[in-house]
């Protein structure tokens, strides 16, 4: 009987209830010392001066670094880095140069024997800049900001003004403008490094990544290695949503100054730097203009987003969901991106779709309102049964049976369409629901899969576990595919020394990683099997692969289970303490996240099932349902119910999957109701420093959340059938969260977060 | 942080002569303000003395005096048990409930009564050593009066400050009519009531109280009063729990029948310092125990309020507090 | 800085002002360990030098690099504290920089980094360890304060192999994802079953007049009293069943969707063949 799917608890729990998972700052070496980053107070110009006269005074400075001294690294280019296989966030090689892009720059690096000793005396160093006048207001940027042409290879523009005729011409439409705040990830870790340098051309990084190859690539390219001599080492990450990995301040740092002192170095940077120097996702103001029939079919979808970037390429594509939802025959996705003297923004838990979902979810439930339909009924009846601009067919797609099992199981039927109508004591109970969706990447993977004679198995591949699941899954998967119990198989991840896989982002990791692991797996199977039915000793000698089947580390004849074969045994007769195998799996759409090549046996492929994005497009989908309680006196919100279907493929764990959903609906949660970062336009300081100021969501703000999966494998995603879930279970939550506002209250509040002063 | 000594103190004299000898020393109780403020540079004291194993933590009915039948606090024990001694969560429930709206557990197991008294203020620009700020720095400015001052005072800030007292416990404390007992490095002891102990920032916004360096707060002392089964704390924050006050609201009733003899309301997150509501309770006095009348009250206080470019939303949201402590008050100050 | 100057000659202006009683003075002042030495050594000169070198014998010193450099040091630049506290039950003695958490002395000098730093601020409860039975932040806690204070941290809950029914809870109800929070959580929830045993109200507690004995906490109450322990990876909900499960007694049923009433027995080591499955069946 199969694991795969079934709710086993963590193989890393242990390790994590115990306190002995260890994560990059962790990993304290002999002779180390720490290195404490000062940053700017200024968010344009350049530094005129350093005074290191006071700080290298005190007891314990070994030595600052500044671009006065600093080592020198190549310069940040994003496109260069992308061809070395790193996928880089922010074009910055810090202690470069003197100029200041954003407040809270990185721009010296106080060394000291000990923690307290380098933090002391960064406060003590003195900067003089030539200050200049900042850009941190988007609105009055905008105009002389720049349409990016694409996105991540993909057309960014589409059908500019195409939509405006038929707009005119739809008899019900609707226009309106949503914003949402600029964001921070916050994982609960501090990004971290533990760099030492083995020889001069020889460096190891213990770091807080989402990929430690990606981090390797990008680390070698600067610092001019070869990728062979950069080890990093990152079996635990404490939380990424997308800011771990891609950037490189505090890596590079690090190994600048292990250079210079010639000694391990840490750096753990503080929570206030999480909101200055890893990214961020940034503030959107979307329009979005619907047309409709009177038989309530969409015409026209026009969906504009402003957004904006520093340092990058990258902006918030908040516009991709409006490219697969619904069925109007004609859509035009345009954006326009201020160039800011604020921090870099980056991807971040569901980029696009987190804002995205939020303004096209909440018109939909506007034209829904408009039209007296129910919101339900106005998305099954908009329903996209292709993808609507690639005209391919979905590989798998169930939004509508999403729809139907959420409204079931939330109850929506209570719901009164008309706004007010539903109270409790003094709180109005209003109920709201949206579309989720989030596409479906795979990228190439290499795993290597081992097994000794004592029975053990070991799954080797240089994936990452940030709280994902990795380390459980596959060894579901692994352990199935062998015929082993799961408790024997050990997973070992977040090493460059393994065989590649893609760094844990754009919800990949399972859709790329366990066909890697199937295929070794079968393979070592194949390995074990020939041994055993060419061998004259074997009970199964001369039996041909159909007779036999495979199960409790045996194998034996289908017929008469009674005629078997023991891995061990088979081994151990032909003299083999440990057999092994590894693959490497290509989908048809490419490497993407992964690395290019294949560094392991090429495994065999049915193109029918190796997501071909040729012939079919590759999205989940989900819906989400919010009940919410609105003290109208005071202004807040409680959501008390939560109910997320989805439709992601296969189910590997239904306990770890889960989780994600849990997890990502309360990033949504966050979303809705309390997260933004603010910035003061004199300084383009940000004022949430904190998690004092940036509220995250408490226990309390969280709800029970009921999860319900579709569960029906992707015939076309992978020979596995499962697709990610890392990111979906986030999008539609603040717009089913703010359609639930609206009909308890009758209030339509289009600025995210719904904090209680928008309320009054 | 910057270097300091580290001294502990034996008595609350050599406590307090550790300070006069040394005006740049600080004393550390629970720790979870100063703390947080030296690692931000903000507060840089040479020398830290710790007075947590001085034995001023007692909490017990005042049995002589002017406050006798009172209930003593002693100012080193820990919010905690302050909340949770069957003195205060009989007699001042108000204060229990105050207490414990402040922080989190964790918190509410370190932070000391006295230390509450003297948190200062959670302002971002105060906080921030790259803003001005005339509490931090005098003379630097005001980065929040034209900056982002959401949850900024609406009451008594000057030019200079905008600030926000943080604390819910002192909002309970001043409905209170709380006597502040304080103790000087000569020994002598002297007696603040609890709505002249903080300060409203005037020209000097880096004075939060009225302690003299080297002051020692021993005891906090509650005196009498009717209002244990009518009284209520409301917090309105941006989530449901361990954030500051949006607003928040200590109110307390004595009532005649329908009448309403005596009332305390007070607000947080309003204003440099916790914020009684004078004007409200002397509407109230002699009227009926309505929510007409308490939403007449409330408007009454908020006339003098001033609010900040983002902070308008206050003055509603104030009122609307007020009218809802109130009415829970007078409904028996439970959640219910 | 440097600093050193003005404080220097503040201290010997305190030097002036102290009479020739100075050791009860010092006694009285509270001054113990190496900031007495400190002082000492820097108002009266080397006989009593030779006393704080004394001091100092026995302890366990900082790196030794460090104590190297910190030998040259004034006070305003570094002040160690001679420390002895109980961690998980052991005896511990070590010198501390007067700046340095307990958390950053568990992670950085005792080997002992279950505890998290997440914010290093009090905002996020990642660092949450039991301090003479309560649970208290070890970032806003100065190692020197824990003097003779008894310390249990997520490495002290479990017997040897046996989880604490806290642990095992939080694993069965997958309670985590990244895992970073986790011995904040768990420390957190275990001291808050003690908590309610001795009846502690909290901010939604309905009427905090009424005294209660051992409290049944609601799952409102679990979650108002766990606020303190931020999880972003949002693992709440699961939090709460573990704490639930392990303050009630009874055990938390699971629903799972694709798992049927044979479920447990996928779990079972040495399960019979199944011979039904399709011999190249993948999985």
């Amino acid at each position: 009987m199969a694991v795969t799917g079934k709710p086993i608890d963590r193989k890393d729990g242990r390790l994590k209830v115990t306190g002995a998972a260890k994560y990059a700052a962790e990993f304290n070496q002999a002779n180390m010392a720490y290195a404490f980053p000062v940053r700017t107070t200024i968010a344009k110009g350049t530094i005129t001066a350093f005074d290191t006269r006071a700080a290298s005074s005190v007891a314990g400075v070994l030595n600052i670094l500044t671009h006065e001294n600093a080592p020198r690294l190549k310069a940040a280019d994003s496109q260069a880095t992308m061809k070395s296989g790193g996928l880089l966030a922010e074009e910055l090689a810090p202690l470069q140069d003197n100029k200041v892009h954003y407040f809270g720059q990185i721009v010296a690096l106080v060394i000291a024997e000990t923690y307290e000793q380098a933090r002391g005396a960064a406060a003590l160093l003195k900067i003089n800049y030539a200050e200049q006048k900042p850009a941190s207001d988007m609105k009055s940027e905008l105009p002389k900001g720049y349409k990016p042409e694409s996105f991540l290879g993909e057309e960014a523009q589409i059908n500019t003004g195409k939509a405006a005729p038929l707009l005119a011409a739809a008899p019900i439409k609707l226009e309106q403008t949503y914003t949402t705040s600029t964001e921070n990830h916050h994982p609960m870790e501090p990004h971290a490094t533990v760099a030492m340098w083995e020889a001069t051309d020889k460096l190891t990084l213990y770091d807080a990544t989402q990929g430690v190859l990606s981090t390797r690539a990008l680390a070698a390219y600067f610092l001019d290695l070869k990728p062979e001599n950069v080890r990093v080492i990152s079996p635990f990450v404490g939380g990424g949503f997308g800011c771990k990995g891609t950037f490189l301040q505090p890596i590079l740092l690090a190994a600048m100054a292990s250079q210079r002192v010639k000694r391990p170095i840490k750096i753990a940077i503080t929570r206030q730097m999480m909101v200055t120097n890893v990214g961020r996702r940034s503030q959107t103001s979307q329009k979005i203009a619907l047309g409709a029939g009177s038989d309530g079919k969409l015409s026209v979808i026009r969906h504009h987003s402003d957004s904006y970037t520093n340092l990058t390429h990258f902006f918030e594509p908040s516009g991709k969901q409006t490219g697969v939802l619904y069925a109007a025959p004609l859509r035009e996705i345009t954006y326009q991106v201020a160039r800011l003297n604020i921090g870099t923004p980056t991807f971040m838990r569901a980029p696009g779709e987190a804002p995205g979902c939020f303004a096209l979810e909440s018109a939909m439930d506007e034209m829904a309102f408009e039209m007296k339909l129910d919101p339900v009924e106005f998305r099954v009846l908009n329903h996209a049964t292709v993808d609507p601009l690639k005209k391919h067919p979905f590989s798998s797609d169930h939004l509508v049976e999403c729809y139907r099992t959420g409204a079931q199981k939330f109850g929506w039927s209570n719901r009164k369409m008309q706004p007010r109508a539903s109270r409790n004591g003094k709180y109005l109970v209003g109920y709201g629901m949206a579309t989720a969706t989030y596409p479906a990447g795979r990228s190439s993977a290499s795993a290597r899969v081992q097994m000794s004679i004592n029975g053990d198995v070991k799954v080797m591949t240089a994936a990452a576990d940030i709280g994902t699941g990795t380390y459980t899954v596959l060894a579901q998967t692994a352990a199935d595919a062998l015929g082993v119990s799961v408790e024997k198989i050990t997973v070992q991840i977040g090493d460059t020394l393994l065989p590649p896989a893609p760094l844990a982002g754009g919800s990949q990791t399972t859709a790329s990683v366990h066909p890697a692991v199937l295929a070794a797996s079968e393979m070592l199977r194949a390995s074990l099997m020939k041994l055993a039915t060419m061998d004259a000793k074997s009970e199964l000698n001369g039996r041909r692969a159909e007779e036999v089947a495979f199960a409790d580390a045996k194998f034996f004849v289908r017929s008469d289970a009674s005629i078997s074969d023991s891995y061990t045994d088979i081994m151990r007769r032909n003299s083999k303490t440990m057999m092994e195998a590894c693959a490497t799996t290509m989908p048809a759409s490419g490497s993407g996240l992964g690395a290019p090549g294949a560094p392991c046996s090429p495994a065999p492929t049915n193109q029918e099932e190796n997501s071909d994005d040729k012939k079919y497009s590759f999205h989940s989908f989900g819906a989400q349902f919010a009940e919410v309680w609105v003290d109208e006196d005071l202004g807040t919100i409680r959501v008390k119910h939560f109910t997320s279907v989805q439709d992601v493929g296969r189910i590997m764990n239904e306990k770890t999957a889960r989780s994600q959903i849990i997890g990502g609906v309360i990033f949504g949660l966050g979303a809705a109701l309390m997260e933004a970062t603010e910035y003061d336009h004199r300084w383009a300081n940000p004022v949430t420093r904190t998690l004092a100021d940036y509220h995250v969501p408490v226990n309390l703000d969280v709800p029970e959340i009921d999860v319900h999966f579709i569960g029906k494998h992707d015939p076309h995603i992978s020979p596995i059938g499962a697709r990610g879930i890392g990111e979906i279970g986030i999008t539609g939550v603040s717009a089913a969260v703010a359609n639930a506002v609206f009909n308890a209250t009758g209030k339509r509040i289009r600025d995210l977060p719904l904090t209680p002063d928008k309320l009054i | 942080m910057r270097p300091f000594k580290y001294s502990r103190a034996n008595t609350t004299t050599s406590a307090a002569q550790l300070l006069t000898t040394n005006m740049s020393a600080q004393f550390l109780a629970g720790g979870t303000n100063i703390l947080d403020l030296m690692k931000e540079d903000v507060a840089r004291p040479d020398q830290l003395v710790d007075i947590t194993r001085l034995n001023l933590s007692q909490i017990k009915t005042i049995s002589d005096g002017a406050n006798r039948g009172g209930v003593s606090i002693g100012s080193l024990g820990k919010n905690t048990d302050a909340a949770n001694h069957p003195l205060v969560r009989q007699n001042y429930p108000l204060l229990t409930r105050a207490i414990l709206a402040g922080a989190s557990a964790q918190i509410r197991n370190m932070a000391t009564n006295g230390g509450n008294l003297n948190q200062r203020t959670r302002c971002s620009y105060f906080y921030d050593t790259a803003m001005p700020c005339n509490k931090r720095e005098p003379g630097t400015g005001c980065g929040a009066l034209e900056g982002i001052n959401r949850n900024h005072a609406i009451f008594g800030w000057s030019e200079s400050c905008v600030a926000t007292h943080p604390s819910d416990m002192c909002v309970a404390l001043v409905a209170l009519d709380a006597i502040v007992r304080v103790q000087g490095a000569d020994g002598q002891t002297r007696a603040i009531p609890f709505a002249e102990y903080h300060r409203l920032p005037g020209d000097a916004p880096q004075r939060d109280n009225t302690l003299a360096h080297g002051e020692l707060i021993t005891s906090i002392e509650l005196p009498k009063n009717n209002f244990a089964d009518k009284s209520y704390y409301l917090k309105v924050r941006d989530r449901a729990s361990y954030a500051f006050a949006l607003v928040s609201v200590a109110a307390a009733l004595e009532t005649d029948g329908s009448q309403v003899k005596q009332a305390r309301i007070a607000l947080g997150g309003v204003a440099h310092k916790p914020w009684r509501a004078f004007e409200a309770e002397k509407f109230l006095i002699g009227k009926t125990a309505t929510e007409a009348n308490f939403k007449l009250a409330a408007e009454a206080e908020m006339r003098g309020a001033r609010p900040l470019e983002h902070n308008t939303f206050k003055v509603e949201l104030g009122k609307r507090a007020i009218v809802r402590a109130l009415t829970q008050a007078l409904n028996g100050g439970t959640n219910a | 800085m440097n600093k050193n100057t003005p404080e220097l000659s503040e201290e010997q202006s305190v030097e002036e002002r102290i009479a020739a009683d100075e050791e009860r003075l010092l006694d009285e002042l509270g001054l113990v360990g190496d900031s007495r030495r400190q002082f000492l050594g820097q108002v009266s000169g080397t006989a009593l030098g030779v006393l704080a070198v004394q001091l100092l014998t026995g302890q366990n010193a900082l790196a030794a690099s460090t104590a190297e450099v910190q030998g040259a040091t004034t006070a305003t630049e570094f002040s160690p504290v001679a420390l002895k506290l109980k961690i998980n039950g052991v005896e511990r003695t070590l010198s501390v920089d007067s700046r340095m958490t307990l958390l950053d002395a568990l992670r950085e000098r005792l080997e002992l980094t279950g505890s998290k730093k997440g914010c290093d601020h009090g905002q996020c409860g990642a660092c949450t360890v039991i301090v003479d039975g309560r649970r208290v932040l070890s970032c806003l806690t100065l190692a020197a304060t824990c003097e003779g204070r008894s310390v249990t941290t997520i490495e002290g809950l479990a017997k040897g192999d046996d989880l604490h029914a806290m642990q095992a809870a939080f694993i069965k109800h997958d309670g985590f994802q990244c895992g970073y929070c986790t011995p904040g959580q768990i420390c957190s929830a275990v001291a808050l079953l003690n908590e309610a045993k001795n009846g502690e109200a909290s901010y939604v507690t309905a009427d905090v007049r009424q005294k209660s004995g051992s409290l049944q906490l609601s799952d409102e109450e679990i979650r108002e009293r766990m606020s303190g322990n931020i999880c972003r990876c949002g693992a709440y909900p699961n939090i709460v069943a573990a704490i639930r499960e392990v303050h009630s007694g009874k055990t938390q049923a699971q629903v799972w969707q694709f798992a049927g009433d044979d479920d447990q027995a996928i779990f079972a080591v040495n399960e019979q063949l199944h011979t039904e499955e399709k011999p190249d069946a993948t999985i």
